[in-house]
């Protein structure tokens, strides 16, 4: 009757080693959107030198727009804090860019011009990119701590020391509609 | 979605397993009736197989060709390639291969492949030209749905079989009708014959209308599942259910689209607009309408499920 314990303790090890397995998957998937999202962030502060350059042999009077989105972009990638921090610097940079494309607006020109429109299709597809690297992180975050508090699983991340990891919040409300970007 | 990937996969086992089954039964029956005997049933046999394998690797492949798909260039295409990477962010997808089908008059689009890292998407000319961005981006997600659960193998494969049923059944009713079973006098069972000769018709006009079935039945369901992903993925569901509108309200009609490959598109690319308003035991797509209605009642629950950080309560 020994081989009775034997098998029991064998399935408790093989269905650990699968848990535990598949909350490390887990950590992976989270930590590369997490890296993801720097990525898209990165793309956007490289448009956006182009973009002012573009505006600028057009837009004569609305200097401090250009200069806004400029600082705005700096602001950006000089921060050192928190994701909230980082968060509230881009949520700024966003808005000095709606400002931006709403001016351009009334240069006729400019609206028509081959090089800000390309521009403006990859900012918005950045927006895009970014609103989804953050849903997507949100996601995985959200299966990770289900599966961390969950029983049985908990008891696995509870001895390896999985821990629970934070949302991405945004705060502004229109930023709730990724996909609803216009400039 | 775990279940639905393994329920594609086993499907589409089950589906090699009948169609080869089929055909050497077909092959069975030929040799009977044209009084080739056994060699017939071996035949039939290798060529079946070879036919699941190519549809297997090469499925995707002979559809784009058939649709007469050709790879899109990036720097001619820009947004088709922006909008499909965002989505391929939002799910966690390996990137498509993207093609052009050069339709001006029939908005439309298809996925097809074995596995999402051996996934293509075609789109048609008339489908960039008259969508905005967001509905592109909806019509876009909802064939990635299908490449996300492997919808694109089980429809691929019934795709290419059905097409095969319909050739080998063909073949044989001519061959049949011309020779009117000329060597059966050569054949041990000189009487029967005749009567295998009616069974045999019979299972030459059945055989493509059960695939048939099988192809309308399983890709209604498919429909609503990818609807509801992309709603999901994009969580904009107002961009595919305003997309699936100006589609289905345009009536010019694919060309290049055929019986074997209806089922494969977004909306049914060669019924009529007064037929796609009514579902039917021979239309490959739910009604379109019901679909609409499905993808706005999503909108109103996911602005009030919605939380601040973005994931659904």
């Amino acid at each position: 009757m020994l081989w009775i314990p034997v098998v029991i303790i064998a399935v408790l090890l093989i269905w650990s080693v699968g848990a535990y397995n598949g909350l490390v998957r887990l950590r992976q998937r989270v930590k590369n959107a997490w890296s993801q999202i720097d990525v898209q962030l990165k793309r956007r502060y490289d448009l956006i030198p182009n973009l002012v350059e573009t505006c600028k042999g057009y837009m004569k009077h609305e200097r401090e727009v250009l200069e806004n989105v400029t600082r705005a972009r700096t602001q950006a990638i000089e921060v050192k804090g928190g994701a909230a921090e980082q968060a509230k610097a881009e949520n700024f940079l966003t808005q000095t860019l709606r400002s931006l494309f709403a001016v351009a607006e009334n240069y006729p020109q400019l609206k028509a011009n081959e090089n800000l429109l390309q521009l403006q299709e990859e900012l918005t597809s950045t927006e895009n990119r970014i609103a989804f690297a953050r849903q997507y992180y949100n996601d995985q975050a959200m299966k990770l701590n289900t599966r961390t508090e969950v029983f049985p699983t908990n008891l696995i991340s509870q001895s390896f020391g999985f821990k629970k990891v934070e949302f991405f919040e945004v705060e502004i409300p229109e930023e709730r509609q990724p996909v609803k970007v216009s400039f | 979605m775990y279940e639905e990937i393994s329920q594609n996969k086993r499907n589409s086992f089950i589906l090699i397993i009948i169609f080869v089954a089929g055909i050497v039964f077909l092959g069975y029956l030929f040799g009977l009736v044209a009084g080739f005997g056994p060699g017939a049933m071996i035949f039939a046999f290798i060529i079946s197989a070879l036919m699941a394998l190519a549809g297997y690797f090469n499925g995707d492949k002979i559809v784009l060709a058939v649709s007469r798909a050709q790879l899109a260039a990036r720097e001619k295409y820009p947004q088709l390639y922006n909008i499909v990477e965002e989505l391929t962010i939002a799910s966690g997808l390996p990137m498509p291969k993207l093609y052009i089908v050069h339709d001006g008059d029939a908005p439309n689009a298809f996925a097809t492949g074995r596995d999402p890292a051996h996934s293509s998407i075609a789109v048609t000319t008339a489908l960039l030209n008259r969508l905005n961005r967001t509905e592109l981006q909806g019509v876009l997600a909802h064939e990635l749905s299908h490449v996300g659960d492997y919808d694109i193998l089980f429809a691929t494969l019934i795709g290419i079989l059905v097409g095969m049923v319909a050739m080998f059944s063909d073949f044989f009713l001519r061959y049949t009708f011309w020779t009117g079973g000329g060597r059966r006098k050569n054949s041990s069972g000189g009487s029967g014959a005749g009567v295998l000769m009616v069974i045999a018709l019979i299972l030459a006009i059945l055989a493509p209308l059960f695939a048939l079935i099988i192809q309308l039945t399983v890709s209604r369901q498919r429909e609503y599942l990818a609807d509801a992903n992309a709603a999901l993925m994009t969580r904009y569901p107002e961009g595919l259910a305003s997309a699936l509108e100006k589609i289905s309200r345009n009536p010019g009609v694919l060309e290049v689209s055929n019986r074997a490959t209806q089922h494969l598109y977004i909306i049914s690319p060669i019924k009529s607009i007064r037929d796609r308003k009514k579902s039917s035991l021979f239309s490959t797509h739910p009604p379109v309408a019901e679909r609409i209605r499905r993808l706005r009642g999503m909108a109103g629950n996911m602005a009030s499920g919605v939380k601040a950080d973005g994931s659904l309560t």
